[in-house]
């Protein structure tokens, strides 16, 4: 599957990161993190643990203020809850004794934000079949989803958040807790849905192999900072093992790059943080 | 007939007003229960029993009717848990703790001094469990206008409670204002408390506030057919407590009518066993 790259153009920019730095007192969680996100695009965020993943997805949502610099959504400033962002939070309570049917949720989401009560019209309920149709839910759309499997989850998940027909979709860790079966799955479907619905997808992601044959770029986060490129500039074995902290291998293996690890590895004669500056 | 409605049942105004106060009290319940449940709130629902309590038994003291005092009282406590803070599963349990030790505390208080400045015992029963065939017509208006304001606040933000009880970041995310609804739906609940407290007592309120909703939601296909499961298990069973009450007086050898809020409770609890009897194993 071939990065759009170099297809997109400056119009294209959905999201704007500008310089965003966040500090709780003399701790940067964030440093000057500068990035941009493009409608149709796959982008990938990756670090390790604790670095500030879901951090930054928040200040994108709005959640999070930040100490300086600024987020833009299509040109604007950003408020408290974006409607134009489709959002895929890593917890969420779906337990399987609570009544609430897998269409009724992704229906939810054309108008959970709003007062009052609202009949739905024929084009609302044509949308969410055509939605669920499109993420591949429409079999079990009518089970409670606490019943549902964690792959059927995230795609009910990914469908409310698609409803409301966002030009951003925010994934935090959308593959975690997946058998290898459901990765692949999520994987081509929300690489499907970048090309189809022309959105922008920004996921959060520990393991980057699943995520490689799809991903148009990568932001990552170290030390607090980011840097932003396109999958073959940033999946290199210096730019990795700098980025990890310890020796990282990129193979090719029958036409597939595979990024293999080895925690052990001294990382004295690693790269230094300055060479994983990119954009 | 005359074996299941003992004499003057329908012709006695007290019952009929304490059917029409029983149905209005489950109708309410079933509403706010779905949603207590759904959201994980049932032991901020119990605290808010024993604020009820307080304000019972304290409007009893100065001589205010006890359904002002159970509803301003639990209305009061709702504030201040969500005050404190109703977010964090660990926080919502400490604030809720916290006002339900302050409140029974009160109710102690309250209790002992209703008790010896009037000498009569029965308030402290009426407050605890209950006194429906004692309550005033001229209550039933206020009670329906405080049911009718709970229904309709419960299903304007009804939406944003569902995905809220799923996930509030997504809800945030959606520019839903958490903290009001927030705070809408505990104000509903206090009301509900209140006026259950009403029916069955300030203790016994959170059985029919938990006790339907738990039933219905077992084997309802969606929240919305829950509600109105709820609501007929809720009326089914104040109203069979009312005529077992009722008919009670004239039970041999005793001729001691025994209270409404114990066989409630009672078909509540059988009507939830026999749900979870037929629903034992998890649905696929």
């Amino acid at each position: 599957m071939p990065s759009s790259e170099t297809q997109r153009t400056t119009s294209d920019t959905v999201l704007e990161v500008k310089n965003v730095t966040l500090a709780f007192g003399d701790r940067k969680i964030l440093d000057d993190v500068s990035f941009t996100l493009k409608r149709g695009e796959l982008t990938g965020l990756i670090g390790s643990n604790g670095v500030g993943k879901t951090t930054l997805l928040r200040v994108i949502l709005g959640f999070q203020r930040v100490t300086s610099g600024e987020v833009l959504l299509n040109g604007e400033p950003l408020g408290r809850g974006a409607t134009n962002i489709g959002y895929v939070p890593q917890k969420v309570l779906l337990e399987g004794d609570i009544p609430l049917r897998a269409r009724d949720f992704v229906t939810l989401g054309l108008d959970a934000h709003r007062f009052g009560i609202r009949r739905r019209s024929s084009a609302d309920r044509q949308r969410v079949e055509e939605l669920l149709e499109s993420v591949g839910a429409r079999s079990f759309a009518g089970k409670r989803i606490g019943e549902l499997s964690g792959g059927e989850q995230q795609r009910v998940l990914i469908a409310h958040a698609l409803v409301s027909q966002p030009s951003l979709l925010l994934l935090d860790e959308p593959l975690a807790n997946l058998d290898p079966r459901s990765v692949q799955e999520i994987v081509s479907l929300l690489h499907e849905i970048s090309v189809r619905h022309d959105v922008s997808i920004f996921l959060s992601a520990h393991e980057m192999n699943a995520l490689l044959p799809v991903m148009d770029r990568i932001v990552y986060l170290t030390s607090g900072r980011a840097a932003s490129g396109t999958t073959s500039e940033v999946v290199q074995t210096d730019v990795l093992s700098a980025l990890y902290g310890h020796h990282v291998d990129v193979l090719q293996v029958h036409g597939r790059v595979l990024v293999v690890t080895e925690p052990n590895t001294d990382t004295d004669d690693l790269p230094s943080h300055d060479t994983l500056k990119m954009d | 007939m005359s074996y299941i409605f003992e004499p003057g049942f329908f012709s006695n105004a007290p019952v009929r007003t304490a059917l029409v106060m029983g149905a209005l009290v489950a109708i309410v319940s079933a509403v706010v229960g779905v949603v207590t449940i759904i959201r994980s709130q049932s032991f901020a629902g119990h605290a808010l029993t024993d604020v009820a309590t307080a304000g019972g038994s304290g409007a009893t003291l100065v001589n205010i009717n006890p359904l002002i005092g159970f509803i301003t009282g639990a209305v009061i406590g709702s504030i201040a848990m969500e005050a404190g803070g109703m977010k964090r599963a660990r926080q919502r349990d400490i604030t809720t703790g916290i006002v339900l030790g302050f409140a029974t505390g009160l109710s102690a208080l309250f209790l002992y001094l209703d008790a010896t400045k009037s000498a009569n015992s029965g308030v402290t029963q009426q407050v605890l469990f209950g006194s429906i065939f004692t309550v005033s017509s001229s209550l039933l208006p206020i009670a329906g206008v405080i049911s009718l304001a709970v229904i309709g606040a419960v299903a304007i933000v009804w939406r944003m409670l569902v995905v809220t009880s799923v996930n509030e970041e997504i809800a945030i995310s959606k520019g839903a204002p958490t903290r009001l609804v927030g705070t809408v739906y505990m104000v509903a609940l206090a009301a509900a408390v209140g006026l259950s407290s009403i029916l069955i007592g300030s203790i016994l309120s959170t059985a029919l506030l938990i006790g339907p909703a738990a039933t219905a939601l077992r084997g309802s296909k969606s929240l919305v057919r829950a509600v109105f499961g709820a609501a007929g298990i809720g009326i089914a069973a104040t109203w069979l407590g009312i005529l077992l009450s009722y008919d009670s007086y004239y039970w041999e050898p005793s001729n001691q009518g025994l209270p409404v809020s114990f066989f409630i409770v009672v078909l509540i609890v059988l009507s939830y066993a026999v749900a979870a009897m037929w629903h034992r194993s998890p649905r696929k």
